[in-house]
């Protein structure tokens, strides 16, 4: 790497890459910081809005319409953005680092399925619940109905493939597939039983975007992810020890049962929520996650924080593009994502035939 | 003191542990050594808690089943035959990881010592998945090393547990491995090493715990082992011991020392 040269010799340990990580997170929080800002100036309604932007930020007084858009639109669009790639890519490292397989990623093996089934069955049943639970959970209805499912599927999915500590990617990959197909089905059969007022909000969700977000929606889906972002510095130790298997990781004085219930639930909560406002958005969490380890190394102490960062700004950028690309329509970010993410998937599988041997 | 009593290890409806009692001294090198199948490994995970197991395994005088796994890992490392790595992690990240925990914790100084301490000084900045099977278990043994650095804590001495830490390795680095385990118990550690050479065990252990067949058939000096008689019974064929075969090649590890000459 590029950076390598510019570790003082004689102070860093030879093999020591947590300089370099250190300086990435400095690096990415002016990348997050540009992006932020292009996320707020770029946009569908004609004008560049980096002016009012500078405007804005020196507390002058805008125009009523300058403000409905930065104000009411994007601002609530771009840090829903940010929270949504952020809670993808950590997920996704987490999971990688659970499952100690670098291709885990919550889309790819049903986690975000059942996320999404989780979402879909509050949508359609949410109304038989009794109306004083209805009042209680109120807009967290969903987020907190994906956050069951995903957790859900996440134990499953780790009981499934994992043998005394050791997990078969094979197994895991396999299991995703009939996991997602299960939830698929029955998903299917509650969008046939849903009335007209629920069809309509079933599609608006699973348009798979950031594109509606609000401030109301913001609010719902931010306290599960905060509480994984909380959660995820408490199990990076534990994680990079799970690296050399439960046993060794034990050995190690890692309190092997409390890191793994702890990182499944960091998982279920960003995946659930994430799905629950975004509709599932793929590849962040394996893309992001696996370009850091290539850079800095596998330390999960840096590797989760870093995701994050970079997790945000991806999405962000992503976000951007499919705002302009057929201006004045927006192209879903599912698909941006998709594109960049497919073929990555493939060169990951290409460069490392071996891993589905592991 | 390590004292193990009654240890019972089931892996399905077979029975691979009949009721074993095992004990260690610190200060010594204790071998566990046996036919393929015995039980040795499985009586090493028993003591080092990987395997479930009835019966009681004590510590230092503390209950090593009820203990935390940090507790544990303060005083003793384990280094098991073959260590899976899922990502591409340094040489010097594998070593960091031992001293996640413990009282070395954040004493980076200690990985580049571990490493010479293994002959692998140079090795720090190299991938460990692109090094061999051998220096793979030595950059193990290195950061097992790393963990229990000092072999006496302030509350007692600290303990290797090795399962069969030179299988993989060539004739100077046996030597060398075993150099290892043998200073950690001369400084006062306890170490308890699962077996397979019993030319090398008969160098350098002080006590020998013979298993054959999920019991063990005799624990005591190397003298008191290694006899015709119990070798024969326990491996179940005619050995001979200290007679050099009458003809064909033979190496000798007794006549090797470390270093080139």
């Amino acid at each position: 790497m590029a950076m390598a040269a510019d570790v003082p010799r004689g102070v860093a340990l030879a093999g020591d890459r947590s300089h370099q990580a250190n300086r990435l997170t400095s690096a990415l929080l002016v990348v997050l910081f540009a992006a932020v800002l292009a996320s707020l100036a770029i946009g569908a309604s004609g004008t560049s809005l980096w002016t009012t932007l500078w405007d804005f930020l020196r507390g002058e007084d805008l125009s009523l319409r300058d403000r409905v858009v930065l104000w009411d639109i994007r601002l609530p669009r771009t840090l829903m953005g940010a929270l949504v790639g952020a809670a993808l890519a950590v997920s996704g490292a987490i999971m990688q680092g659970l499952f100690r397989n670098p291709l885990a990623d919550p889309g790819l093996i049903g986690v975000s399925a059942g996320a999404g089934f989780g979402a879909i069955v509050a949508i359609v049943l949410g109304g038989l619940l009794p109306l004083a639970l209805q009042d209680v959970l109120g807009y967290y209805l969903v987020p907190f109905a994906a956050f069951l499912g995903s957790w859900a599927s996440t134990i499953i999915l780790y009981r499934v493939s994992t043998r005394k500590g050791h997990t078969s990617v094979a197994t895991m990959l396999l299991a995703g597939i009939a996991l997602g197909a299960l939830t698929g089905a029955i998903s299917g059969l509650l969008v046939y039983i849903a009335d007209d007022a629920q069809l309509r909000t079933l599609t608006f969700w699973g348009m798979g975007s950031i594109a509606g977000a609000t401030w109301s929606k913001l609010f719902t889906a931010a306290p599960l992810m905060i509480v994984a972002f909380i959660a995820a510095p408490f199990v990076a130790k534990g994680l990079n020890g799970l690296a050399l298997g439960e046993a060794a990781a034990s050995h190690m004085g890692i309190a092997v049962q409390r890191t793994k219930n702890t990182a499944i639930l960091a998982v279920a909560a960003a995946v659930g929520s994430a799905v629950a406002v975004s509709g599932g958005i793929g590849f962040v969490g394996i893309v992001v996650p696996h370009l850091l380890r290539l850079a800095v190394g596998p330390d999960h102490r840096y590797l989760l924080r870093n995701s994050a960062l970079l997790g945000a700004a991806l999405l962000l950028v992503a976000d951007i593009i499919s705002r302009v690309v057929i201006a004045p329509a927006e192209l879903p970010i599912g698909i941006i994502m998709a594109v960049i993410g497919g073929p990555f998937f493939l060169w990951i599988l290409l460069r490392r035939r071996g891993i589905l041997d592991m | 003191m390590l004292r193990a009593e009654n240890i019972t290890v089931h892996f399905g409806p077979r029975t691979v542990l009949h009721d074993v009692s095992f004990d260690a001294k610190p200060g010594a090198l204790t071998a566990i050594v046996g036919p393929n199948g015995s039980g040795k490994t499985t009586l090493l995970k028993a003591i080092t808690g990987e395997a479930s197991h009835d019966g009681q395994v004590m510590l230092n005088g503390q209950n090593a089943g009820s203990a935390k796994p940090w507790e544990l890992a303060a005083i003793r490392g384990v280094l098991p035959q073959t260590t899976p790595l899922a990502f591409p992690f340094t040489v010097s990240e594998v070593v960091r990881l031992g001293l996640i925990s413990g009282v070395t914790a954040d004493q980076a100084e200690i990985i580049p010592a571990a490493l010479s301490r293994v002959g692998l000084a140079d090795y720090g900045a190299r991938f460990y998945q692109e090094l061999s099977g051998g220096e793979q278990q030595r950059v193990q043994l290195a950061r097992v090393l790393a963990q229990v650095w000092e072999p006496i804590s302030e509350v007692g001495p600290r303990w290797l547990f090795l399962d069969e830490p030179v299988s993989a390795l060539d004739i100077a680095h046996q030597l060398q491995v075993m150099q290892i385990a043998r200073d950690f118990a001369d400084a006062g550690g306890g170490v308890v090493a699962v077996m397979h050479d019993l030319n090398l065990t008969a160098m350098f252990a002080d006590q020998i715990a013979l298993i054959s067949d999920g019991r063990i058939i005799a624990q005591s000096t190397p003298d008191e082992i290694l006899t015709n008689d119990l070798l024969s019974r326990a491996y179940n064929c005619a050995v001979q011991v200290n007679t050099p075969p009458s003809s064909g090649t033979y190496i000798l590890p007794h006549m090797a020392s470390m270093g080139v000459h």
